[in-house]
């Protein structure tokens, strides 16, 4: 057993404050309120100076004071620390001063921002005492367990929609995990895990260690504003499942803040959500944090495509107190935002990917985004994992036989013609 | 009587029962006979205003009831009523 952390002290209802031990429990007794960590900053606030982050391994457990768990990190030390990319490419198409992307997309191991969270509850659920664990998930939550629970030697139980892309089913299956693909929508396995969860005795990484899972998306926060030079960005736009990533890169900002490792200077936090499966980002145009769930999604956004969004008040609170808006793009933008980034910065981005650029392009040409302001896109997964969504959309390659003749003919004289009439 | 699952959190207020019994036509019927049985329950579930909370979602057989008519949806003998605290996302 670790000592207990000196930094994290408790678990806390978000709604009514009641705290709570330090266990694998999520919801309040009193009012199911989430609980969320807790901890000591005046204790962190001598220990964790710019000095002793920049003088620690390049991973995202450099803010381990700011994360919840007792001892050292027993799963995923590798994760996290992805590049920040000053996309200048990117930013002269969509018509804006200055832009980054942080790119989530090689985030080890299973590349996709989904390791924090789960380099997190997994390291917690050992020090819990877990055997075996498990999730919901709509893809990428399934990959990263898999891998994870694999590298630490735990047994891991996956629960998908049978519908999910080839490439995240396969993304899992190979760790030896156990898959169970559900007749259904994300929101009926993620129903299924809250009724088996307590039952087993499993850790269940978004159920019973959700206040632990969570608190890892904070670190994307951390190092974008490390990565800027110790700045929070004037914007930021995120993508929104349940909304957690975005409410808790809000939580980050707010904690360096507070600590003093950065001055708040005022910033904005924007969701993106796909149109076919958009609740959050509804509910935010009409004004209202009642946020009505959507019965059946229908998005290749998959891995967003949560109808029932349970951080989606909180996230709507966040976008509000910011300044922030949401928007939604159909799929045909959803590509087009995947071919913008590949093409301007060289960056594969899955749907949420695509997701993420196109919002972004739409909250450039309305001006919640001014033109003359800098931002930053959160592009949280790779897009080998989802093929589906483009093949046949990017072109097809051009076939000709190994002769220098009908290269010249076929594809050298062309192009320049084509260059020609273009110059 | 429709059965009604009780979720983890607040079995410590039915005697650890995983699934309870309880009669009413509808979903507010049947939260009011919970409360007689089980005091203390219904103000789980519900706020002030005795709305379903914000946090909780409640199924009938398979729908949630904010799809349906919310407390005022009508319950058969023969449904299952399903108490489920909101999740995050994966
Ligand atoms: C690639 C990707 N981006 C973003 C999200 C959004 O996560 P959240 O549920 O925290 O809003 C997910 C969730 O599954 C995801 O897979």
């Amino acid at each position: 057993m670790d000592k207990p952390s000196p930094y994290f002290s408790n678990l806390k209802c978000r709604e009514c404050g009641r705290l709570y031990p330090k266990q694998a429990i999520h919801v309040c007794d009193f009012d199911f309120g989430p609980l969320e960590a807790a901890y000591d900053y005046e204790a962190i606030r001598p220990v964790l100076t710019r000095k002793a982050i920049e003088s620690r391994p390049h991973s995202m457990w450099r803010y381990r004071e700011l994360l919840p768990i007792d001892g050292d990190p027993t799963v995923g030390q590798q994760v996290g620390f992805t590049p920040l990319v000053k996309a200048d490419r990117l930013a002269k198409a969509l018509g804006i001063r200055e832009l980054y992307v942080k790119n989530d997309t090689v985030n080890y191991p299973t590349l996709s921002f989904k390791d924090r969270v789960v380099s997190v509850a997994l390291s917690r659920a050992c020090e819990l005492g877990f055997r075996t664990v498990a999730c919901a998930s709509t893809g990428n939550l399934a990959n990263s367990v898999a891998a994870n629970a694999a590298s630490a030697g735990l047994k891991s139980y996956v629960l998908i929609p049978a519908d999910l892309e080839q490439g995240k089913v396969l993304g899992s299956l190979v760790y030896g995990t156990n898959v169970v693909a559900i007749h259904g929508a994300y929101d009926q396995v993620n129903r299924l895990c809250s009724e088996i969860a307590g039952k087993y005795g499993w850790g269940f990484v978004n159920v019973n260690l959700r206040p632990y899972y969570a608190e890892g998306s904070k670190t994307m926060g951390f190092e974008i504003c490390e990565q800027l030079g110790w700045k929070i960005p004037r914007h930021t736009v995120v993508p929104m499942a349940s909304g957690s990533l975005l409410t808790k890169l809000h939580k980050a900002y707010g904690e360096f803040a507070r600590l003093g490792l950065v001055e708040d200077t005022g910033f904005s936090v924007h969701g993106a959500q796909a149109t076919g499966c958009a609740p959050i980002s509804h509910a935010m145009k009409r004004g209202t944090d009642l946020v009505k769930p959507v019965a059946k999604p229908d998005t290749i956004a998959k891995s967003l495509a949560i109808g029932t969004p349970a951080d989606g008040y909180y996230a709507i609170h966040a976008m509000k107190q910011t300044g922030g808006s949401a928007e939604d793009v159909t799929d045909e933008e959803v590509v087009e935002g995947i071919r913008l980034l590949a093409e301007c910065e060289g960056i594969f981005a899955e749907t949420a990917g695509g997701v993420t650029t196109a919002c972004a392009k739409k909250l450039i040409e309305s001006g919640k985004i001014p033109r003359d302001q800098s931002a930053v896109l959160c592009i949280t997964g790779h897009g080998l994992k989802t093929q589906e969504a483009i093949i046949g959309k990017c072109g097809e390659p051009r076939l000709i036989n190994p002769s220098l003749r009908e290269f010249e003919e076929q594809i050298y004289s062309k192009d320049a013609a084509a260059d020609a009439v273009a110059a | 009587m429709a059965s009604i699952r009780i979720p983890t959190p607040l079995r410590k207020l039915t005697n650890e029962l995983e699934v309870v019994q309880a009669s009413g036509a509808n979903v507010g019927e049947i939260l009011t006979n919970l409360e007689k049985a089980f005091p203390g329950l219904k103000e789980r579930i519900c706020d002030e205003q005795g709305n379903v909370r914000r946090f909780v979602n409640v199924f009938i057989n398979d729908e949630d009831i904010r799809f349906l008519d919310e407390q005022a949806t009508a319950v058969k003998d023969t449904d299952e009523i399903s108490i489920v605290p909101a999740i995050a996302g994966g």
